[in-house]
């Protein structure tokens, strides 16, 4: 009863459009597309280049890309950060890519630029979420 | 192909990329996406240099 009170009159709550689906789930697969099917062009350009950039420099320094695991815990965590990259990450393990140099300092950067892209790519989902809901403009 | 970057250059593309994305998703208006990422490209560098700086120091 208080739930639903609060539902009414809260002006933050909307209802889930198709929208609210659509977006966070294509901006998953390709960074920044959630933001560029809701016509924020520059925004979503910008996401891709970043996101995109850094998943390729990642590979590029032959960092190490994590598979699904249930060993150690840093691995479970590498492999949660280099799933956010979506359809890079599909990409690169269809390939047979990354798999990474752990001798060289450089490829352990490698390593941690595609932890982090698809980490950036979690946040740009949430991003473009928020745009679908009506919450940011 | 493979790329090799410095220490200083991975450290400066990643505090590029990242601050691109945090300023763009942390703030609403443009001006603020601006502000925002670049505050954050400055803190990124700049605390890698300081870190760096801090360890020569320690390390004499």
């Amino acid at each position: 009863m208080a739930n639903s009170t609060a539902a009414r009159t809260n002006p933050a709550a909307q209802p889930a459009s198709m929208m609210s689906v659509i977006a966070p789930a294509v901006g998953w697969l390709i960074p920044g597309a959630g933001h560029i099917i809701q016509k924020r062009w520059i925004r979503g350009v910008l996401l891709l280049v970043s996101i995109g950039t850094l998943f390729v420099l990642g590979l590029m320094m032959q960092g190490h890309i994590y598979k699904a695991n249930g060993g150690d815990i840093l691995d479970i965590l590498g492999f949660i950060g280099d799933l956010g990259a979506g359809g890079m990450y599909l990409a690169t393990l269809a390939m047979n890519g990354g798999q990474g140099a752990i001798a060289f300092a450089i490829a352990d950067y490698g390593t941690k630029f595609m932890i982090v892209a698809g980490l950036l790519n979690f946040i740009a989902v949430a991003d473009a979420y928020h745009i679908a809901i009506g919450k940011k403009q | 192909m493979t790329v090799q970057l410095t220490h200083f250059s991975a450290a400066f593309v990643f505090a590029l990329f990242a601050s691109i994305v945090f300023g763009i998703t942390h703030r609403e208006t443009t001006r603020d996406m601006l502000r925002y990422g670049l505050y954050c490209f400055v803190m990124f560098l700049g605390g890698a240099l300081a870190a760096g700086w801090a360890m020569w120091l320690v390390r004499r």
